[in-house]
């Protein structure tokens, strides 16, 4: 593992029941770096995510973050090498019966002894770091999708983790909060210091915030580089995904039986 | 082939509906076991006694009224008969307090309060809430599940006191003040025949029993629900279903082992 790896994933296999989803996945992430995760629906990105957090086991290989093996790891330690991370879920997970201001003080409250007047303050602070601090007394139900995810955002970076995971954060957003989200979370990572992971299919935004890709399909890595190569990557799965062709390695039908025989019209 | 398919089909059932026994079991006992937050965090646990406990009261409190109210008909129409009409309070009192109190409680309860118990958590598990809050390092069913577990459990024998207390005046106004039985009789003979060991703590025993059967039942039918509308919806309905079925199951045999038919 390289020093200035934060994570390190080597070999990584996992199968739902004996179906491969994950096979030989082999990434580094150094530490500072936005790394993005790409692949179309169903390739294994948010499985691959989840073995980061620790919700799977691998069948075979591991993932390292910050020097510890996930899977090898007990509940207390577990949970402690989560409260070094955060994740930010594909639309938002907030606590629908706790106000704004509740939800961002959710971790403060569970993992440390701050005085409320001090949580006031890194709430606010937090809030107001993702545009929202006027929000501070609403309930979820009242904001719109885009809000939505900002909060979320901010109880994700509540206690400054070192790796923040992000499932989808640009899906069913508006272009203008998609530009916000996409900005926030380059910001909040150079801010923090942090190391973060981006797992999404939006390819323009994110080719615009992150330092390296890699892109994955049937539960293999496909393509890796940083935005530029990607861009200018020659290869048939990189360039339909990358342009959204119709025409590509990715067929357009889903694998069936003879057409002509579903219609009845025989061979 | 048609005779093997259907007993591999029972026996599958069989299997899984022990399986699920099993899973529930442990779902309890994980439950009890990380049920020191809601204690030393008693707030928690004092918010889900109020939407479960608090919230509970206007159906307790109607429902008791009503059914103590037709006790009071019923019983006044068949004591009548042998002249005995003095004893209607007696009648009211341990039809409440032994039978009706916990058991009709425990089935509005099961509706009331277990129906919201699961469709929230299983719409907690469903947007993701669940898994948002072991990723931040925090155990849901210490957070969650207990709370609501112990609200349930504080809250029952209570709600069944309040349901034998507001029929018992149901009984009261039906009987003495609107044919008139004499007030005195209904009163004393009720104070006389009703022992507090025998007929009210069986009575909070039971609705202890039913409350933690129906709380666990609800919890762990929401925190087992597929995340989806239909898996929500399919479990709120086995929520009130099992409960309903298992109130009335285990208030047999706790009469049984209570009463002895003595």
């Amino acid at each position: 593992m390289s020093p200035n790896s934060l994570v390190e994933i080597r070999d990584l296999n996992f199968a739902y029941d004996k179906r491969p989803v994950l096979e030989g996945i082999n990434m580094d992430f150094p530490r500072g770096k936005l790394i993005a995760i790409m692949g179309l629906s169903g390739c294994g990105k948010t499985t691959l995510l989840r073995h980061i957090g620790g919700a799977l086991k691998p069948t075979k290989g591991y993932v390292k973050v910050d020097g510890q093996i996930i899977h090898e790891l007990d509940q207390d330690g577990l949970y402690a090498m989560r409260r070094k991370m955060g994740m930010l879920f594909q639309f938002g997970a907030l606590f629908t019966d706790m106000s704004v201001y509740d939800n961002v003080a959710f971790q403060m409250r569970e993992h440390t002894d701050l005085p409320e007047e001090l949580i006031h303050d890194l709430v606010l602070m937090k809030l107001h770091a993702v545009g929202l601090r006027g929000t501070h007394s609403l309930m979820p139900s009242e904001l719109s999708g885009g809000m939505a995810r900002r909060v979320a955002l901010a109880r994700t970076v509540a206690l400054d983790p070192m790796l923040i995971m992000y499932d989808e954060p640009f899906a069913g957003l508006d272009p203008i909060s998609l530009t916000v989200v996409g900005d926030l979370i380059r910001r909040l990572n150079n801010a923090l210091g942090a190391t973060s992971v981006v797992v999404t299919h939006d390819v323009q935004e994110s080719l615009k915030i992150v330092d390296y890709v890699y892109f994955m399909a049937n539960g293999v890595i496909v393509a890796e580089g940083t935005p530029d190569e990607i861009r200018a990557s020659e290869r048939d799965f990189v360039r339909q995904f990358v342009h959204g062709e119709i025409d590509g390695p990715v067929p357009f039908h889903y694998p069936g039986g003879d057409y002509r025989q579903d219609l009845a019209l025989g061979a | 082939m048609s005779v093997k398919r259907s007993i591999q089909n029972i026996g599958h059932r069989v299997v899984s509906a022990v399986w699920r026994i099993g899973v529930a079991t442990r779902f309890f006992l994980l439950t009890l076991a990380y049920s020191g937050t809601s204690f030393r965090r008693f707030h928690l646990t004092i918010k889900e006694l109020f939407s479960t406990g608090v919230m509970s009261l206007i159906i307790i409190i109607v429902a008791g009224l009503f059914v103590g109210m037709v006790l009071g008909l019923q019983g006044y129409e068949t004591l009548k008969r042998y002249g005995s009409e003095s004893a209607l309070g007696v009648m009211v009192a341990l039809g409440l307090v032994r039978e009706l109190g916990p058991v009709v409680a425990a089935l509005l309860f099961a509706s009331r309060a277990g129906s919201a118990m699961t469709a929230e958590i299983g719409l907690m598990k469903a947007t993701e809430q669940i898994t948002a809050m072991e990723m931040m390092a925090v155990n849901p069913i210490a957070r969650i599940v207990a709370p609501r577990f112990w609200a349930g459990v504080i809250s029952m024998p209570l709600l069944a006191a309040m349901f034998s207390a507001v029929g018992v005046f149901g009984g009261y106004f039906v009987g003495v003040v609107q044919i008139g039985v004499d007030e005195g009789s209904f009163w004393s003979q009720m104070q006389a025949a009703v022992d507090f060991r025998e007929d009210i703590l069986n009575g909070v025993i039971k609705s202890f029993v039913f409350g933690t059967v129906v709380t666990v039942i609800a919890l762990f039918e929401g925190y087992d629900a597929p995340p989806t509308a239909e898996g929500v919806s399919g479990a709120t309905t086995r929520t009130v279903v099992t409960s309903s079925l298992a109130i009335l199951m285990l208030d047999f045999i706790l009469t049984a082992i209570m009463f002895r038919g003595n």
